[in-house]
């Protein structure tokens, strides 16, 4: 029934690469299972608790955190860098 | 100096802590918890059981973060308040005084009262020591009993299948949890617990455990059948933990009766957390949820006034996403549908029109419920334990299984709102509107999860729908695609 209303998966991990992960609090229940699967260690948790996007530099932004997590806490939301990179 | 006393670990203490160390460094603040394992993510569990995650990964603090908080953590657990004398009492008889104090103690499983429960082998799952002893127990390929209702039933089934049991779930009610979930979805969880292999026995108990040599054998079931089990896990309820408020005279109903601020009735004591009954001006009377985030919200509010900085707690939309039977699912808001018993006054609005068929040629048919009542007067009674041990209020509603709320779970949800039903989507991904008059006021969503977070939005905020209200209501409405809209147009957006 959602079919045709959002963008395909791919297109949408396309966008979203451009973009910082950032986390929804108020749906956190501090499980861990973002940080677990970080592959380089970021604690995406504690950024969860203190409601901070991570605006880490070496974030891949791979997507593995965003994908994890269980309550859709996190999303990747565009940065303005891409906005002007674009124009 | 005020000295600060926090009487447990979890998320409401811990976020109290975090709260008066931002008004007041100086102050001496001391939390006594009887938890050996400390803080960690309760709702983790489940993934803990699963294998998610690893034991470790459950702790948010590490020593740092404890040691910036600057305060003196004591494992005992309490056995007086003594509100004149501004002291508390530990086991073992040493006292601790304090100017304010904070109640944070939390909720915990009602007990199973059936002959053979005190075996080896019968679980609950309160904390981290539980789950534990849960894994301890589990073996590959060996029969488990489940029994109970709502989310942490279904945790300790799936993560007891995921371990390779094969597990049994044993449930009162003639379908899974009726007083949150339609029988549209209830049906939609049941057929995706039977695909995993799950064998599902509704309207049965279990009357008695059996065993051998001090441990767990199997259960008799009310239908007299007798079904080996090396592990029983058993979920009907929680209560909070209000035994040393009661004792020192606080009010308590269910939980400790706290204002907006939350203050209990006697001045310098708070109460925060899943122990905490806390007012909603929505509802005009005081309610319990067991779930994180207001945990955590009201804990802050109470550091902070005891802190003394004016804090008021407001209560939000109760809202949790979780895994029913490997699907996830939002609830949010007022949920309640009548049962099939309530006699269904007019209502405005569509006819009813009966759903189509489940997935895989369910046996029963969902009843055609599109209508909710009108009039003032039918929101159910609150869920009360019972002395006889079952809930009177729950009864009625058909609440079989549970005895009072459960974890992860909102007296809130079972709310009967003034709205009416715009459901679309009946295989595993669905969505249900409560509609109200001029917003929405609750809402389920099934598998596909993109509309969660707008809908979070939409119904914590009041936002109007009145522009596509009518719209939601038309007979095989694409709700889905109507509400997508009206998001993209900027309605309830992420970050509005
Ligand atoms: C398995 C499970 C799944 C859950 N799933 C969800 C979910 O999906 N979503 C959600 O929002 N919520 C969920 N919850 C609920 C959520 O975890 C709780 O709402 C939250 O942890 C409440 O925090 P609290 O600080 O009020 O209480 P608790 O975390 O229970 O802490 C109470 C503390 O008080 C201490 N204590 C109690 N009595 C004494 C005493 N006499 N002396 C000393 N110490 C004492 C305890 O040791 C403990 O440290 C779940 C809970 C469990 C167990
Ligand atoms: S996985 Fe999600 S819910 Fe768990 S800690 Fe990370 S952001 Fe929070
Ligand atoms: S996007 Fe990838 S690298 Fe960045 S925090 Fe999430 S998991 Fe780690």
């Amino acid at each position: 029934m959602f079919r045709g209303l959002f963008r395909s998966e791919r297109a949408r991990r396309e966008a979203l690469t451009a973009g910082q992960v950032t986390p929804d609090p108020s749906r956190c229940v501090q499980c861990g299972i973002c940080s677990f699967n970080c592959p380089i260690g970021i604690d995406v948790r504690r950024h969860a608790w203190l409601g901070q996007p991570v605006v880490n530099s070496r974030c891949l932004t791979c997507g593995e955190c965003v994908a994890r997590c269980p309550r859709g806490v996190l999303t990747f939301e565009r940065t303005n860098l891409f906005a002007e990179r674009k124009k | 100096m005020t000295r600060y006393l926090l009487i447990g670990t979890g998320v409401a203490a811990i976020s109290a802590l975090e709260a008066i160390r931002s008004v007041d460094e100086r102050g001496e603040v001391s939390v006594v918890s009887d938890d050996p394992h400390g803080y960690y993510s309760r709702p983790g569990l489940a993934y803990y059981l699963t294998g998610e995650l690893e034991e470790s990964l459950l702790f948010p603090y590490q020593k740092a973060d404890f040691s910036r908080l600057n305060a003196r953590f004591y494992r005992a657990r309490v056995s007086h308040i003594f509100p004149s004398e501004q002291e508390i009492e530990l086991e073992g008889g040493a006292r601790l005084p304090y100017d304010k104090l904070l109640i944070a103690t939390g909720a915990q499983a009602l007990p199973l009262k059936v002959p053979g429960a005190d075996l080896a082998g019968v679980h609950k799952l309160d904390n981290l020591a539980d789950a534990r002893a849960l894994l301890a127990h589990a073996r590959r390929g060996r029969p488990a009993l489940v029994t109970g209702g709502g989310i942490t039933a279904l945790e300790l089934a799936e993560g007891l299948a995921s371990r390779g049991m094969k597990v049994h779930y044993v449930f009162r009610s003639e379908r899974y949890w009726p007083a949150v979930l339609d029988e549209t979805e209830s049906r939609i969880i049941e057929s995706l617990l039977r695909r995993e292999g799950m064998t599902l026995s509704p309207q049965t108990e279990v009357t008695e455990i059996l065993g051998r040599n001090g441990k767990v054998t199997g259960a008799r079931l009310s239908n007299g059948k007798i079904i080996p089990a090396d592990l029983i896990a058993y979920a009907i309820g929680i209560a909070p933990r209000i035994g040393l408020a009661r004792e020192a005279g606080i009010a308590c109903e269910r939980g400790i009766l706290v204002n907006e601020r939350m203050e209990t009735s006697l001045p310098g004591i708070y109460a925060a957390g899943d122990a905490a009954q806390v007012y909603d001006p929505a509802a005009g009377k005081h309610v319990l949820d067991s779930l994180w985030t207001p945990a955590r919200e009201q804990g802050r509010a109470a550091g902070r006034n005891m802190a003394g900085q004016p804090t008021a707690y407001c209560k939000s939309i109760p809202f949790n996403v979780t895994r029913l039977a490997g699907l996830t699912v939002t609830i949010i808001g007022a949920v309640a549908v009548p049962s099939p018993l309530t006699p269904l006054p007019q209502g405005e609005g569509k006819p009813p029109s009966p759903l189509p068929p489940l997935p895989q040629g369910e046996r029963n048919a969902p009843s055609p419920l599109s209508h909710l009542p009108q009039g003032e007067g039918n929101t159910p009674s609150h869920l009360l334990p019972s002395p006889t041990g079952r809930g009177a209020g729950g009864e009625g509603r058909g609440e079989g299984d549970l005895l009072a709320i459960a974890r992860g779970d909102s007296e809130t949800w079972r709310e009967l709102p003034h709205a009416i039903i715009a459901q679309s989507g009946f295989e595993v991904n669905r969505l249900r509107l409560m509609v109200g008059k001029t917003h929405l006021l609750g809402a389920i969503v099934m598998g596909d999860q993109k509309l969660s977070a707008p809908l979070q939005k939409l119904i914590r905020e009041k936002v109007e729908i009145t522009p596509i209200r009518a719209q939601l209501l038309a007979p095989d409405a694409p709700i889905a695609d109507i509400l997508a809209g009206f998001v993209r147009r900027g309605n309830g957006k992420q970050g509005n």
